[in-house]
């Protein structure tokens, strides 16, 4: 077997907190880079799959383990790599020539041939006769393609990419990977190995050689497999529909046990009771959903629902996982089918739809039964936001806490639990339903 | 599409080859050479007179033609403190982005320096400026630099920060993993960056700086040759004719300075603007498309500046790679910090032990006469806040919701506010005497003088801002009279009436330094209050009672502004914000 690139023994990022709980963001990961292959890293929004890449690049230091650059420790000068961004990350004030000649600046290339290398690599990704434009003077696939260039020009062994076409509008990114095949396939440029991040599924088995799949809270590795298909890959063929199907279906069943070679990963035994998390889903999301399954007989392949929706699994995979949570749809292999109290929900009027979505709620939802009963204990019906944060924060990272909350809120008032005043940031009861006339303190958010 | 041409590496710049072929010089060469011997001759003049001896009182000339040189004086202290500004500002704003233990204090006291009223220490500033330059006019020119550099510098600070702290992670990361080293960093990240922000936050600060820098030229026994001191002299003398040309000029200096230099700076900033697109409507400056023609300009850019440029991202590149092998923990630059914190604080310690020995040393009704005074400045200050906002408020909301009247008033309401209220002090208390008021309307007068446009151009951005479709739905549901002020017009100006007033306010504190006492025709006039008291202190070589005052004063602002105006403002931030 080759020698890898870049290795990651037990990488792991996690946060302590002033009481010592550590909030854990990576789950130790064992992963290597080995050249002659595109890598992708998939895995739902907010998983940790960008902080990963970071700490492959050597950008971000893990909290534990280690990462090896050809055996050695990484550190920002040894290691030879570029990054592609989500947000292309060019320097508006400078012309297309010097963002692509910024780098070999640093490393102190001499005028002339600086000029020479970023003139030919402007040529081969078809930047030809836009050198003295700005950025903003380009649409966005020419500024991705700057992007390619001023990474391709410091000649990197691995080319890193975050997201590199979830900017763009699908016939430029399409058009953009295919150049990014042939260029690979053509053995162009002198990069042994590529590695790209990205939450879109398609895209990875285009791509891929080697697709890794992460799980969420924390990041985890919970697939790891080569594919084989040879270049071009024809999106209709069954192998290929085959593979998007399985990676779906990985993705959406997070408790599915499925072969992780990674010996520590699996043997990592969670530290305490994991609290529930909330997807980050609106209300109008599941509604939405509902009322499409509904109209379509109650039954949808997950694959074609996303592509009914033109949505990507990032948008779509929030709004199946709060439906299933709260009981409204199942899920079977990779088919969504709406269940009884669904089919109520999807038939009801706006008033009994809430009343619906309450019930379910407080049901199935572990931070709305803490609230809804705290708030009905107190005498005065109200409590403040920090102690719920207080209860999040044992949990989850800041910025999840925030959004876990945000989406609690969102459903809270939806459902009519509680009413949330943000000027003294406080909880309080919402008035009961049953008043003759429309509460007008709860605004229905959709 | 051209191809940019190959630049030739020359080690040694030679000035002849900067300078424009005589046979080649076109007009714009010309007027930038006349321009550069102008230069130089005025650098000698000035020389001249800093460094010749002190003369404690100024004889300022009445004649037209000591116009041009006084404004040119002045002109100088304020370019003189700028530049010190500016790189100070860069500075302060790149240690407290990047080192957070040193953030963690240096952000706290930008906050309070800002508020501190900087006039409290202009008699303080100017006595030790003074001294440390005995018999030298330099002292005296360097106290009123210095002056007008504590004026203006802590905004351009801030602004630089926090546009450091804004760089958005992935250019940042793309500057990482590419290995800029730290000047490639500042100049093609950071400055960069911070640019717009810089030059807005300049010209306000210059803006300021006119405002501190008449009264300096004013300040009684220090006064300085300049268009402050002309003016007083001329109001002094009662010479309206003076007065009139003094004031012109003063306009003309303000418009030349706006032409000359901040719309070039604004057209040529337009290209450090953080957007993805290009926006339709660009700022034009007819003077930067001159310089851009120049081919002396051209030719200095691309013998000199180019060539500089290449070997300095030369040899910080081969700094790097000397760091990068021996990447050992710089152990001297940690101990020097450390030095320097100690010191720091040390010297803190001691100036706090000092001033508390000071302030026990008053008496009893010395301390009685500050609370009096620092009550009757307080209320004198906000109900001169309360009068602008009262008329300020119909006036800016009528221009802000009627283009057309916009278009009329708003370029003279812009030139009436350029002229510092320093500047007319004198001769509106020529004014009041001769109308037989007193000093203690007069000072609200002045005061008002000085506040009343912050507001007023924050009321009209209010009110323009006001979307149109809201007020479209207020007229559709029938809200009209005091209802459409209170639930459409009030709310949606207030955060701009609050960071006009917060503007406000500290220009007000500052202006009572000189607005509660004046020395006018050999008599002096005073009213109640702590500006009167610092001024009075100053005059009578009362030095603990002017330490005293001027730190109680600066506690008040402090407090006021941390009690009641960050309050507000955070209000506004939240709750009255309009987003889009």
């Amino acid at each position: 077997m080759t020698e890898p690139i870049i290795r990651a023994q037990a990488v792991e990022k996690f946060y302590v907190q002033p009481d010592g709980n550590r909030i854990e963001v990576i789950a130790p990961v064992n992963l290597d880079v080995e050249p002659g292959k595109i890598i992708t890293l998939l895995g739902p929004s907010g998983c940790g799959k960008s902080t990963l890449l970071r700490i492959l690049t050597g950008l971000s230091k893990p909290s534990s383990g280690e990462v090896l650059w050809h055996g050695q420790p990484i550190t920002s000068q040894n290691v030879g790599v570029a990054i592609v961004f989500q947000s292309f990350a060019l320097f508006p004030w400078l012309t297309v020539l010097d963002n692509v000649e910024a780098p070999l600046e640093a490393r102190g290339v001499p005028t002339l041939e600086r000029h020479k290398r970023a003139l030919r690599i402007l040529d081969t990704v078809g930047l030809d006769g836009f050198e003295s434009a700005y950025p903003k003077e380009l649409s966005g696939g020419m500024k991705q393609r700057v992007g390619f260039a001023r990474a391709l020009v410091v000649e990197p062994e691995v080319l890193f990419m975050d997201e590199p076409f979830s900017a763009l509008d699908v016939l430029t990114a399409e058009s953009l990977r295919n150049e990014l095949l042939e260029l690979w396939l053509s053995k162009k440029m002198p990069t042994k190995a590529i590695f790209i991040v990205t939450h879109n599924i398609e895209e990875a088995v285009l791509l891929a050689d080697r697709v890794i799949v992460l799980g969420r809270n924390p990041a985890r590795v919970r697939a790891d497999f080569p594919i084989e298909l040879s270049h071009p890959r024809d999106r209709k063929s069954p192998r290929f529909v085959e593979l998007v199907d399985y990676i779906y279906k990985i993705m959406t069943q997070p408790d599915l046990a499925l072969a992780a070679p990674d010996a520590t990963a699996a043997a990592q035994k969670p530290a305490r009771q994991k609290y529930q998390m909330v997807p980050h889903a609106r209300v109008g999301g599941v509604t939405g959903l509902l009322e499409l399954l509904q109209d379509r007989g109650g039954k949808e392949d997950l694959y074609r629902l996303a592509e009914v929706l033109i949505m990507d699994a990032e948008d779509l995979l929030p709004i199946i996982e709060a439906s299933v949570l709260l009981g409204f749809i199942t899920l079977n292999e990779g088919d969504v089918e709406i269940s009884a109290e669904g089919t109520r929900f999807a038939e009801a009027d706006i008033l009994s739809r809430k009343t619906l979505f309450r019930q379910a709620a407080l049901e199935h939802i572990v931070i709305l039964q803490q609230i809804d009963s705290i708030l009905h204990a107190k005498t005065d019906h109200s409590i403040s936001q920090e102690f719920f944060y207080d209860i999040l924060d044992e949990h989850f990272s800041q910025d999840e806490v925030e959004r876990q909350f945000e989406t609690a809120m969102n459903w809270g008032r939806y459902g009519e639990i509680f009413d949330f005043d943000r000027e003294s940031h406080r909880l309080v009861l919402a008035e009961p339903v049953s008043e003759p006339h429309p509460p007008t303190t709860t605004p229905v958010q959709s | 599409m051209k191809r940019p041409q190959r630049i030739a590496f020359r080690p040694l710049v030679r000035v002849w080859s900067v300078l424009p072929r005589p046979s080649a010089a076109s007009l714009p060469d010309l007027i930038m050479f006349s321009g550069g011997l102008a230069l130089f001759y005025g650098i000698v003049e000035v020389g001249r007179n800093w460094l010749g001896p002190f003369t404690p009182h100024v004889e300022i000339s009445r004649s037209l033609g000591a116009l041009p040189v006084y404004a040119g004086y002045s002109l100088l202290r304020i370019a003189l403190a700028y530049v010190l500004s500016l790189l100070f500002a860069i500075t302060y704003g790149y240690i407290a982005a990047y080192r957070p233990r040193a953030e963690r204090f240096m952000i706290p006291l930008l906050d309070v320096l800002q508020s501190i009223p900087v006039l409290s220490f202009l008699p303080g500033v100017m006595l030790a400026m003074a001294a440390l330059f005995p018999g030298r006019q330099l002292g005296v020119e360097m106290g009123a630099v210095l002056l007008i550099f504590t004026g203006q510098v802590w905004n351009m600070a801030f602004s630089f920060y926090a546009s450091l702290k804004s760089i958005p992670r992935e250019m940042r990361e793309a500057a990482t993993i590419y290995r800029f080293n730290w000047w490639q960093r500042l100049i093609q990240v950071e400055l960069p960056f911070a640019t717009i922000g810089l030059v807005w936050n300049s010209m306000m600060s210059v803006a300021g700086a006119w405002f501190f820098l008449m009264a300096c030229e004013q300040f009684s026994d220090f006064r300085l040759p300049g268009l402050g001191s002309y003016l007083q002299t001329a109001a002094d003398n009662g010479d309206t004719r003076s007065i009139l040309l003094g004031i012109l000029t003063m306009v003309a200096v303000i418009v030349l300075i706006d032409q000359f230099v901040w719309r070039p700076v604004i057209a040529w900033a337009e290209k450090f603007k953080m957007e993805q697109v290009e926006s339709t409507s660009v700022p034009t400056s007819w003077v930067l498309v001159f310089l851009q023609r120049s081919r002396g300009v051209a030719l200095f850019r691309k013998r000199a500046i180019r060539p500089l440029r290449e070997q300095m991202v030369h040899y910080f590149a081969r700094q790097d790679e000397v760091r990068a092998e021996s990447a050992s923990e710089n152990v001297a630059a940690l101990w020097l910090w450390r030095v320097v914190g100690i010191a720091a604080l040390g010297a803190s310690g001691y100036a706090v032990v000092r001033v508390v020995m000071i302030l026990t040393g008053l008496h009893g009704f010395e301390f009685h006469q500050l609370g009096i005074s620092l009550l009757a400045t307080f209320l004198r200050v906000n109900l001169t806040l309360a009068l602008g906002a009262l008329w300020t408020i119909p006036v800016g909301v009528a221009i802000g919701f009627n283009p057309r009247l916009a278009r009329i008033a708003q370029p003279l309401a812009q030139i009436a506010a350029s002229v510092p209220a320093t500047a007319l002090f004198p001769v509106v208390l020529l004014v009041l005497i001769r109308l037989g008021g007193g000093l203690g309307l007069g000072s609200i007068i002045l005061l008002l003088l000085g506040t009343q446009w912050y507001i007023l151009f924050n009321v009209i951005a209010g009110a323009m801002a006001i979307p149109t479709d809201l007020k479209e739905a207020a007229s559709v549901f029938g809200i009209r009279g005091w209802e459409r002020w209170r639930k459409l017009i009030l709310p949606g100006i207030f955060p701009f009436l609050v960071t006009g007033m917060v503007t406000a306010s500290g220009g007000a504190w500052n202006a009572s330094i000189i607005a509660e006492y004046f020395h006018f025709k050999g008599q002096t006039y005073s009213t109640v209050g702590v500006g009167a008291m610092i001024s009075a202190a100053t005059d009578a070589k009362n030095f603990d009672l002017l330490l005293a005052s001027t730190i109680a004063l600066a506690a008040v602002v402090v407090t006021t502004n941390r009690l009641v105006w960050r309050r507000l403002y955070r209000l506004a931030e939240t709750r009255y914000k309009l987003e889009g």
